[in-house]
């Protein structure tokens, strides 16, 4: 490992050990590392009032910032925004961090930015800073949802308080998106870059099984990520799939049908169990549990059936229609409606019917809004018998709103005739008809 | 004492090793860059330190009422300008006797009430046991009203008032804190200066005509009008170390390393562009700051090779650094939409359209590589959305089905494109299909 950052001539003022220790611990960050320390600088100097680090997810943000700074013995307080519901659990976090109970008792209930601001200096007057004082936020982006002047007012916390601190913010999107419209102070940019595909394979490498041999596992890294590489560049994700698909990957040698360097034979055998994976654990169809449970019972991967397998609802029988009746008046041009489903209808011209550059564009451009008369209409022409228009059938189309199977486009309280959109998917809708044995491909305007 | 004396005198004569001179160097300059230290003189601002430091000192001195506003871009100095004239101001006797001084800043006194119990926390006055202060807001406003009132201009202390991010005390209700402050500036009463910062210059018209009328209408603008060969001279100023640096060996040998620095023809090409990007000194500082950054013992003197490297780090395009991270399926949907905006004239689109034309050029390609499901896809669409690469046209998310939101690209052509070349190892196909100017 180059440990050309680590130096002690490159970073006075810390200790070798520590350093050697942090360069452990950060594989293939080392110069992001090492331009972050040389930014912060020696702990008794002055750091700069605001750094905005952003990069991909699990690109290491979080991880080289809190192992630099524990490891460092640097003080900090470190917040998730996620946590902050509001802005006093923030206030909370960061005095309690700095100063201990008495500081966090200090504030008064449901606390402005001033009050924060007062007690922060109250106290740093009282225990004067002798290092730099670190804030690292992580998720920043949700600042901007907070409080309007939160993000301004961090930013420049270092003017503030008059207090040797520094703001760290780690955030996935660029600050672009954050600079609020009367501009604040300029945040110095720090680039994470993701991962390289060597750099993961390295990193990945290092969690080996210890009963095998370091190459074993290498070779299965990359066999993993010759799959996944494509689809998913997260570090996270892509060690979480190692980790379950490692005891499918040593079968052939436990049970002794190959060796360790069987490369051909191992790849033969796996690559279709990971293909599978993709379409399963990683859009956490099949929970890691159960994928575990299947690799030890040998079932076939296909015979589990996914989250999304179970979207078969049952509906009463006319729910059914009226669900039927709404995607055919959302799906459908209503100028078409006449020659659908009026039994006798004049003359239409075909070539004036069908409209060319309309054609199948429909189910591209999602579900239009219809009125509730003309779905009641198609319900009623769809529906072999003669069916009352009873406060039970307006109920149903009410609870299929609910359902979330209709949405509701107007107002809610508008009473007279209210809009909605149907909101499901065709595959949903075609097994629905198919209980009731309606053909519907047959009634849409697109499939013609 | 004497001691001390002593063995300041020896460390004068001593040469200090590198590494003590270098963290000395760094303690100054950091000081300078990210703490704001004064400077002692203001070259650049010269007329309007003048004109301040006179109103200020009528009002502390004197006892006339005045009121003033500081304009000017983010990073030209106001804060600086106000504590030059404070730091010159205080250094008077009397003033420093007689002064009180109230510091409010629009970010963090967002209302009048917090404002105001600010106001009386800060001057101290007999409603404040400790640190709490009673009364509701309408008390306290009485309260400090009559104890203004009462004073008149020979005998009451002179109050300044410095409200900094003065257009955010416009959006407060009424503006009830700007009527009272400059009503009292206005009639005959105790003797207050309220100084305003703002970056706005349209800020005279977020004020209601009541306040607007009882505004002084003084303004001290700081639009610097700064040529290329002072912005050098101040990057020199600001890199070069006082005459009392404790080695003055080092120092002087670091101030003529500077002073060749600024002399290079490439470092002059790089201060040439940030000066026309912006000329403030806040940005300068930063590049300065990462040059500083790159000082260590080993490396003990700035190269205009360091310039050049800081230089690059302050103009990356953040966005196309994102870009770069993308995995293959998130860059082919993002070349999916460019074409759907090349086509459609940037009209919005939702998932199906962008499926809809990946599917297009795998039949094309008719390679097996990315044929992904579309579940898969879609994970991957919505990764690009938390990514705030693509937005909602509206913001009803739950109302319509994910496949069908309507969506609109952040992103520009030319981004795209450059992020294409920059793709570690791109595939032929999906980079020339990125190029192609109509699928």
């Amino acid at each position: 490992m180059s440990s050309s950052w680590l130096q002690q001539q490159r970073h006075p003022g810390y200790e070798e050990e520590s350093l050697r220790r942090v360069a452990e611990q950060l594989p293939c960050r080392e110069p992001q590392a090492g331009m972050l320390l040389s930014l912060m600088g020696e702990p008794k100097q002055y750091s700069l009032p605001c750094i905005f680090i952003y990069g991909h997810r699990a690109s290491g943000k979080s991880h080289v910032v809190n192992i630099l700074l524990k490891e460092l013995e640097m003080p900090h307080a470190t917040v998730s925004i996620a946590e902050c519901i509001s802005a006093t659990l923030l206030f909370q976090q960061v005095l309690l961090s700095f100063f201990g109970e008495d500081a966090v008792a200090a504030l008064p209930r449901s606390p402005s930015l001033s009050d924060f601001v007062r007690i922060y200096k109250q106290h740093c007057s009282r225990a004067t800073a002798e290092q730099t004082r670190y804030i690292v936020l992580e998720k920043a982006e949700l600042l901007r949802d907070m409080d309007a002047n939160l993000l301004s007012t961090f930013v420049r916390l270092q003017e503030l308080v008059e207090d040797n601190v520094s703001v760290l913010l780690l955030s996935e999107l660029v600050w672009d998106t954050f600079r609020p419209n009367t501009g604040c102070l300029e945040p110095l940019l720090l680039h994470f870059p993701d991962y390289t595909k060597a750099e993961l394979h390295q990193i990945l490498s290092r969690d080996k099984h210890p009963s095998y041999s370091a190459d074993f596992y290498a070779s299965y890294i990359h066999i993993l990520l010759g799959v996944f590489y494509a689809v998913c560049r997260d570090l996270r994700e892509l060690r979480h799939l190692a980790a379950l698909n490692f005891t499918k990957f040593c079968e052939p040698v436990a049970e002794g049908k190959a060796t360790e360097s069987d490369t051909h034979k191992l790849w033969r055998h796996i690559e279709p169990h990971l293909k599978k994976a993709m379409q399963t654990v990683y859009l956490r169809e099949v929970s890691s549990l159960e994928w575990e449970k299947m690799q030890e019972v040998e079932m076939e991967a296909s015979h589990l059936r996914g989250l999304s397998a179970h979207s078969h609802v049952e509906l009463p029988f006319y729910s059914k229609f009226l669900l039927i009746a709404a995607y055919l008046a959302s799906y459908n041009p209503a100028r078409t409606d006449k020659r659908f489903f009026v039994k006798h209808h004049g003359k239409i011209k075909k070539t004036n019917f069908l409209k060319k550059n309309e054609k199948t564009s429909n189910h591209l451009l999602g579900p239009k809004p219809f009125s509730l008369d003309r779905m009641l209409a198609i319900f009623y022409s769809v529906v072999d018998t003669r069916v009352a228009p009873t406060a039970s059938i307006f109920s149903q189309i009410s609870s299929l709103v609910t359902l979330q199977l209709l949405t509701q486009v107007s107002h809610v309280d508008q009473l007279d005739a209210p809009k909605y959109k149907c909101a499901v998917s065709m595959d949903f809708i075609c097994a629905i008809s198919r209980t009731v044995n309606f053909d519907i491909i047959k009634y849409l305007y697109d499939f013609l | 004492m004497c001691q001390a004396i002593m063995s300041k005198r020896k460390a004068k004569s001593v040469r200090k090793p590198i590494s003590e001179c270098i963290t000395q160097l760094h303690k100054c300059l950091r000081e300078r860059f990210c703490h704001d230290q004064l400077p002692s003189t203001l070259e650049a601002s010269e007329a309007q330190h003048k004109h301040l430091l006179g109103l200020l000192q009528r009002t502390a001195i004197h006892g006339e009422s005045n009121s003033a506003l500081i304009i000017g871009p983010r990073g030209s100095g106001k804060t600086v300008l106000l504590k030059c004239v404070l730091r010159d101001l205080l250094k008077e006797k009397e003033v420093q006797k007689n002064l009180l001084q109230v510091h409010l800043n629009g970010l963090l006194q967002t209302d009048d009430r917090i404002a105001l119990k600010e106001i009386t926390r800060q001057l101290n006055l007999e409603n404040v046991v400790g640190d709490k202060v009673f009364g509701s807001f309408a008390e306290n406003l009485v309260f400090l009203l009559e104890a203004l009132k009462k004073g008149d201009r020979s005998s009451t202390r002179p109050i300044l008032f410095v409200l900094d991010e003065f257009d955010l005390f416009a959006h407060h209700k009424n503006q009830t804190l700007l009527y009272n402050l400059l009503d009292v500036s206005q009639s005959a009463q105790a003797p207050v200066a309220v100084v305003g910062l703002t970056c706005r210059l349209d800020v005279l018209e977020l004020l209601e005509k009541r306040v607007k009328s009882r505004f002084s209408h003084r303004q001290i603008h700081m639009l610097s009008n700064l040529s290329f060969s002072q912005y050098q001279e101040r990057v020199a100023s600001q890199l070069s170390l006082p005459d009392d640096f404790p080695d003055r060996s080092f120092a002087e040998d670091w101030n003529s390393g500077v002073q060749s620095l600024c002399e290079d023809k490439s470092v002059e090409e790089i201060l040439r562009r940030h000066f026309n990007f912006s000329r403030d000194f806040r940005s300068l500082h930063m590049l300065l700051m990462l040059c500083l950054s790159r000082i260590s013992p080993v490396n003990p003197i700035i190269k205009p090779a360091d310039v050049l490297e800081a230089s690059r780090m302050c103009f990356t395009d953040s966005t196309s650094n994102m870009l770069h991270g993308l995995s293959i399926l998130e860059l082919c949907l993002v070349i999916s939409m460019k074409h759907l905006n090349d086509v459609y004239g940037g009209e919005p689109f939702n998932f199906q359209m962008v499926y809809n034309e990946f599917k297009k050029f795998l039949q094309r390609k008719s390679n097996s590589m990315y044929n992904f499901e579309q579940p898969v896809v879609i994970k991957a669409f919505e990764h690009l959305q938390q990514l705030e690469l693509i937005r909602p046209v509206d913001g009803s998310s739950a109302k319509t089905q994910r496949e069908y939101q309507l969506m609109k690209l952040m992103l520009d052509n030319s981004q795209i494109i450059e992020a294409l070349h920059k793709y570690p190892q791109c595939p032929t196909d999906i980079k020339q299909w990125g190029m192609s100017a109509f699928a």
